[in-house]
């Protein structure tokens, strides 16, 4: 290999690159919109993310004034209820959670970060943008189509999916699977420059074993998605070639509306294995951005180092090995050799394992910490509280005989809410109100935030403790109406009916959130360059926000860890990471330990 | 699933066993010193670009050995009648071998130094890839001519499907390809393509041995008869 130097001096980069490297926009378009800046991009992740998510709470909240109020609204019907449960699902998950995580905060955080200039690939990235903005834009259209958009459930199962009497069959099911393809090839080429702007274009001293464990969350974060996806891009480009070229892949052979289809043998569980070999996996890939992005918050508003910071990135690592083999978990119900229930079983009760350690790391990282109870801290907080909650339902809808009476049913949805819905945007919240100084320069208004998080806290515990009640009564999920059911009480619809008063309030007071981001915007208090007197390299830029290049004329060259909160004869509770060890403290460390 | 699942065990446990030799036995809670004259940064020693299309082969990997399970998965079904392999298909082979070749001759060249041989295989490399691609499409046209469509059996489906995915990658190469062909035709130096040449050659050899692979799939899936009628189909047929 002509590239394999023999000097290993020879692979020390420069701490100056050079300006020119760089492309320098001149026009306000060059500058925002066809921008190649990570951080543009990112904001621009960000913003496309928040306002389709915005999309999906309103659908969010039509159906809970379906459940909640049967036959009072008329613009509800069976056919759009499932539309609306579809693009609610699909978007929150993949257009909302993955594209802000690793779109949003992987592009603004790592090169800033690990000291970086930018990405590796500025112009890929940019790429990636647009043609997430295309797919998103297919997506929203699939709403304006003839028939609608796909009512298929999130899943988008076959054969239902593209079966005559499905809402969107023709229309909204193909936009739907070519704009996740589009998502995916969009994904991809976003995700190649996440791993190798860390792999490869770390400051000098940035080990890898000093990121900070926000970092590591999107990094493994990508390499599961990037392995991934291609699952789901798969069997949805079989499932197009199904609905419009009449191929098998998925499609069995049967009867419709007294017809005889030309499908034939088709196997309907094979899409299920493709799914759920991205679908789950699709867990962390949303799981652990967030992690990492607690850890950090917890540790800064602590003052105190991560607790066990080496086992918290093994434990991030085994995670994401695990995910892997844990798919068919989804799918107790669909029939399955009972050696294979137990297998998937035993590996989705050993995923506790590492999960649970990081609780109590982070517990033990409060434990007689200085903290402070700033917003993103409260945040953090409240995620630890609802993961820990989310995860015990986990663990009884991980094995075969609980989840087999429990499949379909609201305790599934109340689960998986808790669990990957409140828990990761609740850590989104955390880390807007986090590094929006450093996006914007200034700081987030205090009183909105802590009246955004006080009722978003208590508001989702509202909604979903009481679902899981639902759930083991029975009461099935996506289902439009639930009634004349004998075993249903009455007393289920009056809980209905609170959950959605819960949940419109929660939806409302978003807007407060909203309001402040743009208030914040003009007239926030400004922010100086380290408002939470955090280590990490972004928050040692010379300006605020960050000029394109981030570091100015010389990259930070790192010394050290990035948890150095509260150092035992250090002056102040935080030692930046790019601040060279003074001789003494040095050597009487190197001593203690 | 199991191929994909060994395929994804093997590319974790790489990633793994990298990150964990990475970390193992690092404190970096002691340590505070700059990292100079070492490696310390534990980046690998390759150009970004590099290692950008190392992720890139995981993730076509991923593609491909997905698509191979479903391939398995699906043949189980009562309805599957394995295509009988068209004899076309071990000509185009014979040129995506000789692509690759001419692609190994131009890296060579360009390591040497030497643009003549640059150039030299580059265009080779060109032609017997578009004489593969341009093979592929008339295997295509003889199949449906012959009865063989994609509807018609899922045998036929996976089949177009795996060769489309195949060569649209096949495109996306031909995309640097042509860039470093265009840059070579003007005459600047080998300097100047050595890095595109190298990628090129390493991709190429990834699609030539996907498709061994894929051929191989197809050559060795056994024969099998569809003992259903259309009308007994909904009592023989496959239950999963």
């Amino acid at each position: 290999m002509s590239y394999v130097a023999h000097d290993e001096s020879a692979f020390v980069r420069p701490a100056e690159v050079a300006e020119v490297e760089l492309y320098h926009p001149k026009t306000f378009i060059g500058k925002y919109i066809w921008s190649q800046d990570a951080k543009v991009i990112g904001v621009q992740y960000a913003i496309t993310a928040i306002a389709v998510g915005l999309v999906a709470l309103v659908l969010s909240g039509i159906m809970r004034l379906q459940l909640g109020f049967p036959h009072t609204f008329s613009f509800i019907n069976p056919n759009n209820y499932l539309q609306f449960v579809t693009m609610h699902g699909m978007i929150m998950v993949v257009y909302l959670l993955t594209a802000l995580f690793l779109g949003g905060f992987g592009n603004y955080l790592i090169p800033l970060m690990i000291g970086a200039r930018d990405m590796v690939f500025p112009y890929v990235n940019m790429l990636s943008y647009w043609i997430y903005l295309f797919a998103v834009m297919l997506l929203m259209a699939s709403f304006f189509v003839p028939g609608g958009s796909t009512g298929a459930g999130w899943t988008l199962y076959p054969p239902q999916a593209i079966l005559e009497g499905t809402p969107g069959v023709h229309w909204g099911i193909i936009l739907m699977l070519v704009s996740l393809a589009f998502f995916i090839i969009g994904f991809t080429m976003g995700g190649l420059n996440y791993v190798v702007t860390v792999l490869q274009a770390r400051t000098r001293g940035m080990t890898l074993m000093r990121l900070p464990l926000t970092i590591w969350g999107i990094f493994m974060a990508t390499i599961l998605a990037l392995l991934a996806f291609p699952a789901l891009f798969v069997s949805a480009i079989m499932m197009i070639l199904d609905q419009a070229l009449g191929t098998s892949f998925f499609m069995p052979a049967l009867v419709s509306k007294g017809q005889h289809l030309d499908y034939n043998g088709g196997s309907p569980v094979l899409f299920q294995h493709l799914f759920w070999f991205f679908g789950h996996p699709e867990v962390y890939i949303v799981a652990l951005p967030a992690f990492g992005i607690v850890s950090d918050l917890i540790s800064v508003n602590a003052r105190k180092n991560i607790f066990g910071y080496r086992m918290m990135v093994w434990a991030i690592v085994a995670i994401g090995g695990l995910s892997f083999i844990v798919w068919a978990h989804h799918m107790y119900v669909s029939g399955m050799n009972p050696y294979f229930g137990f297998f998937f079983a035993t590996t989705t009760l050993i995923i506790a394992v590492p999960t649970a350690l990081k609780v109590y790391n982070w517990v033990l990282t409060l434990w007689r910490g200085d903290i402070h109870f700033t917003v993103p801290m409260m945040f953090a907080i409240g995620f630890v509280f609802t993961f820990v909650n989310g995860g015990l339902t986990g663990l009884f809808l991980g094995n075969v005989p609980i989840d087999l009476p429990l499949s379909d049913t609201m305790f599934v949805v109340a689960h998986f809410h808790m669990v990957m819905a409140v828990s990761p945007i609740l850590v989104v919240f955390g880390a807007i109100y986090h590094w929006y100084p450093k996006i914007t320069g200034r700081m987030l208004n205090d009183t909105m935030g802590k009246f955004h998080f006080w009722v978003t806290f208590i508001g989702a515990y509202a909604i979903y403790y009481p679902m899981h009640y639902l759930g083991f009564l029975g009461v099935p999920r996506r289902y439009y109406a639930v009634e004349n059911i004998d075993f249903i009480p009455q007393s289920a619809q009056s809980l209905n009916a609170a959950i959605t008063i819960a949940a419109l309030i929660v939806g409302t007071v978003q807007l407060v959130f909203l309001y402040n981001l743009i208030w914040s915007y003009f007239k926030g208090k400004p922010s100086g360059d380290n408002p939470w007197q955090a280590t990490t390299l972004e928050w040692q830029t010379a300006h605020t926000p960050p000029k394109h290049g981030n570091f100015g004329a010389t990259l930070p060259v790192v010394y050290r860890w990035a948890y150095d909160y509260s150092v035992p004869g250090a002056g102040v509770d935080f030692i930046p990471q790019n601040q060279p060890p003074s001789k003494s403290t040095a050597s009487a460390e190197e001593k203690s330990s | 699933m199991t191929t994909v699942l060994l395929v994804l065990v093997a590319i974790m446990a790489t990633v793994v066993w990298w990150l964990f030799r990475q970390t193992i036995n690092v404190r970096p809670w002691i340590e505070q010193r700059p990292i100079d004259n070492v490696r310390g940064d534990g980046a690998l020693p390759l150009p970004s670009v590099k290692v950008g299309l190392g992720v890139f082969l995981a993730v076509a990997t991923s593609l491909f050995a997905l698509l191979i399970s479903a391939y398995y998965m699906r043949m189980e079904g009562a309805d599957w009648t394995t295509l009988a392999v068209p004899k076309g298909l071990w000509l185009n082979t014979g040129a995506l071998v000789l692509s690759s070749v001419a692609m190994q001759w131009a890296r060579v060249a360009a390591r040497r130094g030497r643009i003549d041989g640059v150039k030299i295989g580059l265009i080779a490399a060109g032609v017997f890839t578009f004489g593969f691609l341009a093979g592929q499409l008339w295997v295509w046209q003889q199949l449906s001519a012959a009865g063989y469509f994609a509807a018609a059996n899922p045998a036929n489906a996976f089949f177009y499907l795996l060769t489309a995915l195949h060569g649209l990658h096949l495109l996306g190469g031909l995309w640097v390809w042509a860039k470093a062909t265009a840059k070579v035709a003007q005459g600047v130096g080998v300097g100047a393509v050595r890095l595109s040449v190298e990628l090129c050659a390493v991709y190429w050899h990834y699609l030539l041995l996907v498709w061994l692979v894929l051929f191989a799939l197809l050559l060795s899936t056994p024969p099998r008869q569809n003992s259903c009628t259309p009308d007994t189909v909904a009592i023989c047929g496959p239950t999963r």
